[in-house]
């Protein structure tokens, strides 16, 4: 398959993930192992509690696996001190976060700019061009100096999303990136994802929304902490299509 | 992340707290003040001593009997009567380096003249001590020799003298007055010298030949100070060698034996007088200082606060690649910048604040030094009280931080 020749951007070789609570012993993740390549849209599903926000805590490097390893872009893990699990984010993992998780007060090119700043290679004006053109690919070009405070939900996680690809990573990992949006909004967040998968973008989704998954290339099913079910999909469905498709709201 | 975003994200995170970060500052401001005020009342208030007592005659050498008090130690009242004639005598003959000498005594009470009276001091004196002290006379002039000799009821008296007993203004010269009931007659005014540092009155007094105070009014022998005047202020050391030397002979003290006298510089009185001020300056500064330990106390509050309600964005910067030196920095540069910022209001609070004392009467001075001593005191405030917050931030586990709600 053509899949085969890619890049490998993540591979989980046989992770484990225990939480001590108390007396108790939490298998939250029970030998995960599976490869992930360059260009893959692939959501991972599950009910709640099988596992999934462990994982994703993994796969971005903010957590260590109690066993097992896990090669981001090549590079061992498991054994980075912290610090380097911060260096290793902030050049290779783009996060979105279910509530946006913006800076208050802030405008959206300076958002959007957050992660440069952690990155001494890029200096004031290479930082603002780099956040200004993310924004661009997300289709607020015309709102860079909007407060995040001043923006409705859908525009918000647009500006997350702006902030996920600012520093060109690896791999864009969302945790229920449309949650807290309406139906229609979440379908123009899928475009947005759609469009950014067509241009090579590795990402991962987490979702509990089963429909989600027909917009994806492949799915991986979490239960109690391993993976169940592992499937590429032959019939990617358009987001934008679906879109056009929805009824147009009727106020206003 | 780098110093300038550093110093962008500390003033954004002030700017958006404006008045929580008043109150921390208004601690800082308030202490910063108060140090440089008080500094600037101790600076003043010694230079003012420096001046007045240089005024008095930097080459001026007094001794008293008995020996040196400094230790504290009380002595017999034998010990105070050590100090006679024939020794004034014996210095004006024998010191090379002494320009004038004159034998002191003195006794306080009731001046009256007519209806009028006041209460002030005599001082026995010879015709020297005016050339000593460097006075003047304003009207009429200095007794003589012969009123020395003579044990002549003449004397000087000073301004406030005069304005006690001749309220009306007439002409003082030629009157006679009476001190513990015996007559003088006055020959001389003495020109107004106002009040010293301590806050005494240098015109309350009355100036007599030694010889009669010490005759008609204490009917004594023995003489309260000898004050003399050497050649010049380098030659003081000199001087007091030399009339250590005479003195001991003049009271034939043997080899072993202490001083029953203690000679003292104007020179080493100022210096005593420095160093009594320093010690003021110091107790007044520390006191001051005590409250920027309670400014600081109350910044590492508001940084405490501040950690915990942006534990959030601590999660936030940790997932794109914040380290924690990173969040340490930059509630560290967030901390110096509000105390920094606040002792610079602090100087500009304290500046005002002196010139008021000064207008107030208060001597000030604000030494150049205190200004950097503040601005050094507010940056070591910033990093000792906001380490901690900053270490706690720093130490947040990014997956629980953005979580918190
Ligand atoms: N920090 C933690 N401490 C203890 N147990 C945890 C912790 N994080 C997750 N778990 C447990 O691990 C399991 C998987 O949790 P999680 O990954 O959050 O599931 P999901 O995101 O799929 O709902 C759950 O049983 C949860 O209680
Ligand atoms: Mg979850």
């Amino acid at each position: 398959m053509e899949e085969k020749q890619k890049k490998v951007v993540i591979e989980l070789d046989n992770v484990r993930r225990d939480f001590v609570v108390g007396e108790e012993t939490v298998h939250a993740l029970r030998g995960i192992s599976f490869k992930i390549h360059e260009g893959e849209f692939v959501t991972i599903m599950g009910t709640s509690g099988s596992g999934k926000s462990t994982l994703l805590n993994q796969l971005g490097c903010l957590d260590t696996p109690t066993s097992g390893e896990y090669y981001l872009d090549g590079i061992a893990v498991s054994t980075m001190r912290k610090s380097q699990r911060a260096k290793l984010r902030n050049r290779k993992i783009g996060f979105v976060f279910q509530n946006y998780n913006l800076l208050p007060k802030t405008s959206a090119v300076e958002n959007v700019e957050l992660p440069l700043m952690y990155n001494s290679a890029y200096n004031a004006r290479q930082r603002r061009e780099a956040a200004e053109a993310a924004l661009h690919a997300v289709g607020l070009g015309n709102r860079m100096n909007h407060l995040s405070n001043q923006m409705s939900g859908g525009q918000m996680q647009r500006v997350a999303i702006a902030r996920a690809l600012v520093n060109n990573p690896a791999v864009i990992l969302a945790d229920e990136a449309t949650g807290n949006l309406d139906t229609r909004t979440s379908f123009e967040v899928l475009v947005l994802f759609q469009k950014l998968h067509a241009e090579g973008r590795t990402i991962i989704f987490v979702t509990h929304n089963p429909e989600i998954a027909q917009y994806s290339s492949r799915n991986i099913t979490l239960r109690d902490g391993k993976v169940r079910e592992d499937v590429l999909n032959p019939k990617i469905l358009s987001a934008a299509e679906a879109l056009a498709n929805l009824p147009i709201p009727q106020d206003e | 992340m780098n110093f300038t975003n550093l110093i962008k994200v500390a003033l954004k995170s002030i700017a958006s707290n404006k008045f929580r970060s008043f109150l921390s500052m208004l601690g800082i401001i308030i202490g910063v003040a108060a140090v440089i005020i008080m500094m600037a009342i101790g600076q003043g208030s010694k230079e003012s001593v420096r001046k007045n007592i240089s005024q008095m005659g930097t080459n001026i050498i007094m001794i008293r009997p008995g020996s040196d008090m400094r230790g504290g130690v009380r002595q017999d009242p034998s010990a105070m009567q050590t100090l006679k004639i024939e020794d004034y005598r014996s210095i004006q003959q024998n010191a090379q380096y002494i320009t004038h000498v004159s034998p002191e005594v003195s006794s306080s009470g009731q001046v009256i003249y007519g209806a009028h009276n006041t209460s002030t001091s005599i001082y026995g004196e010879s015709t020297d001590y005016l050339t000593i002290k460097q006075w003047k006379v304003e009207d009429g002039m200095m007794f003589t020799e012969e009123d020395i000799n003579k044990s002549a009821k003449v004397c000087l008296i000073g301004k406030t003298v005069a304005k006690e007993l001749f309220p009306e203004g007439g002409d003082p010269i030629g009157k006679t007055i009476r001190f513990k009931s015996i007559p003088f007659r006055i020959v001389g005014v003495l020109k107004s010298k106002g009040y010293n540092t301590f806050g005494m009155d240098q015109d309350n007094l009355i100036i007599a030949p030694y010889t009669t105070v010490m005759k008609r009014i204490l009917a004594q022998t023995y003489l309260g100070t000898i004050n003399c005047s050497a050649i010049t202020e380098e030659m003081t050391d000199q001087a007091i060698e030399e009339l250590t030397k005479i003195l001991r002979t003049s009271h034939k003290l043997k080899e072993h034996e202490k001083d029953n006298f203690t000679i003292r510089s104007q020179q080493e009185m100022m210096d005593t007088m420095s160093s009594t001020m320093d010690t003021i300056t110091v107790i007044l500064v520390v006191a001051a200082a005590f409250s920027l330990l309670v400014a600081g106390i109350g910044i590492m509050n508001i940084m405490l606060v501040s950690v915990t309600e942006r534990t959030k964005e601590i999660g936030l910067r940790m997932s794109v690649g914040a380290r924690g030196i990173d969040i340490c920095n930059q509630f560290l540069v967030e901390s110096i910048a509000i105390s920094i910022t606040g002792g610079v209001l602090g100087v500009a609070v304290g500046y005002l604040g002196t010139l008021v004392c000064g207008a107030l009467g208060f001597p000030t001075s604000i030494p150049m030094w205190s200004i950097m001593v503040s601005f050094v005191v507010c940056t070591l405030i910033g990093v000792g009280f906001g380490y901690f917050p900053a270490r706690k931030a720093a130490k947040m586990n990014p997956i629980e931080a953005i979580r918190y709600e």
